[in-house]
């Protein structure tokens, strides 16, 4: 018995290297903090760490088990959205050093690296946790480093007034979050994801309180990809924090929100035996897929409608991502693994086009020292390459060909299309048209207003310049070539379901 | 038994429901931590009262701990915040703390 538990445990280890990495080299990084003194060397020593995780994550692949009995899948799905936040952290550390936001302080940097590095950990583990107390402590994990980078640049208002309105309505969904958790064990009387699936498909119950105690638990989730009604935080968030961490938030975090979030749903609600079925099917008649087409359409509609007179890019960019969790939503309306796939294929190009789109804005906001779109007119002129490729992002992000984005678009919307939620389909396709006329207008101002400023070009290094490549020359490449992602996406749909 | 597991339950919605009742109606930065607190400890209630009376295993018992710790935690955080809002502001009256506006 004894044995057992030991093996088990010993063996689960092998199934978390990649955790284990991010783990170590969070913890090297405080130490060579302490002894260097040098930002350069916690910075190498993050990338290393990063790039170990991911050989760690390579050498995994298409593992599909359960580590620490049942409290965390290592599954292809959850792999997936691994390699998202590693590219995203990676792209994220990589931006950190050419921030001038963050480094033209008298403020020293030492902790910086190693809270983006406790974030991924969070988010690692939240992509995989199978048990109500590892959501809990994954989230915050991941919560807690969050609200810190928030605040980073704390000799600034906008950002500390950020990271306060971050830790209140973070605690608060939270709080929400764990109640509804409580709720649900009560009822089933397990904390673990199966075990509460089991008890539900073979038992009676109080019909509201389960449909309650789920919406409570699908707060906390909706809360980190800021779907309306808890959105509030977004774009002050957004607004105020250090740009770096704008981006992070907006990709990586919602990543892992909605990897939990699909798990949650998909083992809880869901009969195990339908799960491997074209489509999923629902116990108890609670209707779920419900529920979220309305979170998805108050979702995009909001966050397209206002961020119609956004006059701040980030602000507008913040907008724009609430509007985006609202179509990747629609990818989970249809409960089907076709709408799995899409909403995978359509994050990894969400990752390209919106990082691109944050470093190109910061790399504006250093030479031009704002961030308002009256301020970007003419800007095309000045700096036509940065300002093509943010055009290119912007399309993308519209949804238009040639881009990434359009295709990423096209599988959502046939997802949906081919499992009958035509109504859905129209709001979504509507949002994309409103959607084109905030993001033509940063598009219009760099390149049809004030043509001739008179204003000498705008210098830019070549490495940013560089990293801005990287991540434009993707989003052009995968609007033609998008067979690969694909198929890596229908390699991934596959969420472990239990023993 | 059930009567008491019920007791209990009410108690833990009530605190809940005063919990939120205090975030969405109090000023002070450090009232809004202490109704973030009261949300918590109404989790820690249920967990415990299911645990105790539902004849359910420990794990009610170790989620309670959990959340306790994680509170603590979450506390130590946000309390930092509102000292650094304090530094730049003067006060903590999350009303005024409004830089940024539509």
């Amino acid at each position: 018995m004894y044995n057992a538990v030991v093996n088990e445990l010993i063996g689960s280890l092998g199934l978390i290297k990649p955790e284990l990495a991010l783990l170590v080299t969070f913890v090297v990084v405080i130490i060579a903090d302490l002894i260097f003194k040098n930002n350069k060397v916690n910075l190498g020593l993050s990338i290393l760490g990063t790039i170990v995780s991911g050989i760690f994550l390579i050498g995994m692949s298409g593992t599909n088990t359960s580590a620490f009995a049942n409290l965390i899948a290592v599954d292809p799905f959850s792999e997936f959205f691994k390699y998202l936040i590693l590219i995203s952290t990676l792209i994220v550390l990589v931006m950190s050093e050419f921030s001038e936001e963050l480094h033209n302080r008298d403020v020293w940097m030492g902790e910086y690296y190693m809270l983006v590095l406790g974030m991924a950990l969070g988010m690692f583990l939240l992509a995989g946790a199978t048990n109500l107390i590892m959501i809990y402590l994954a989230l915050e994990t991941m919560s807690m480093s969050s609200y810190i980078l928030s605040g980073y640049t704390k000799e600034i208002k906008r950002s500390s007034e950020a990271s306060l309105k971050y830790v209140i309505f973070g605690s608060l969904s939270s709080g929400i979050m764990i109640y509804g958790m409580s709720i649900l064990f009560g009822m089933t009387g397990s904390l673990d994801l199966y075990a509460i699936q089991s008890y539900l498909a073979a038992n009676g119950f109080f019909q509201p309180a389960i449909f309650i105690s789920g919406l409570m638990v699908i707060a906390g989730f909706a809360y980190k990809i800021s779907a309306v009604p808890f959105h509030f935080w977004t774009p002050d968030v957004y607004e105020g924090s250090p740009i770096t961490i704008t981006a992070y938030l907006s990709v990586a975090s919602k990543a892992a929100g909605f990897a939990v979030l699909v798990r949650f749903i998909k083992l809880t609600f869901f009969d195990a035996a339908g799960s491997s079925d074209e489509s999923w099917i629902m116990m108890n008649s609670i209707p779920w897929d419900m529920v979220l087409a309305v979170l998805a359409v108050a979702t995009m509609t909001l966050g397209n409608i206002v961020a119609l007179w956004q006059s701040n890019v980030k602000r507008m960019l913040a907008y724009s991502s609430i509007a985006h969790a609202g179509y990747l939503l629609m990818g989970i309306v249809v409960m089907t693994n076709t709408g799995l796939m899409s909403i995978l294929v359509y994050f990894f190009f969400y990752l390209l086009m919106n990082f691109g789109a944050f470093i190109v804005v910061m790399l504006f906001a250093h030479k031009i020292g704002s961030e308002e779109m009256d301020d970007y007119e003419g800007i095309g002129y000045q700096a036509p390459v940065l300002a093509s490729l943010l055009t290119l992002f912007l399309v993308s992000l519209t949804g238009l060909p040639p881009t990434a984005g359009f295709i990423g678009k096209l599988v959502l919307f046939g997802a949906v299309l081919d499992s009958g939620w035509y109504w859905l389909a129209v709001i979504g396709v509507l949002n994309s048209v409103v959607s084109l006329y905030y993001y033509a207008k940063v598009v219009r101002n760099m390149w049809l207003r004030k043509v001739d400023n008179g204003k000498g070009t705008l210098k830019f290094s070549i490495q940013s310049q560089a990293l801005v490549m990287v991540l434009g020359i993707p989003t052009l490449v995968f609007g033609l070539f998008f067979g690969p992602i694909m198929r890596w996406a229908e390699h991934s749909v596959r969420i472990f379901l239990g023993n | 038994m059930t009567n008491e597991l019920t007791l209990y339950l009410i108690i833990g919605a009530i605190l809940f429901s005063l919990g939120v009742f205090g975030i969405i109606t109090r000023k002070n930065a450090i009232m809004v931590l202490m109704s973030m607190e009261l949300i918590l400890n109404s989790a820690n209630i249920n967990f415990i009262a299911f645990a105790k009376y539902g004849g359910m295993n420990l794990e009610g018992h170790i989620a309670a701990m959990f959340v306790i710790i994680l509170a603590a935690a979450e506390v130590a955080v946000a309390l930092a915040i509102v000292l650094n809002i304090y530094h730049n502001f003067r006060h903590v009256n999350i009303d005024e703390i409004s830089k940024m506006k539509e």
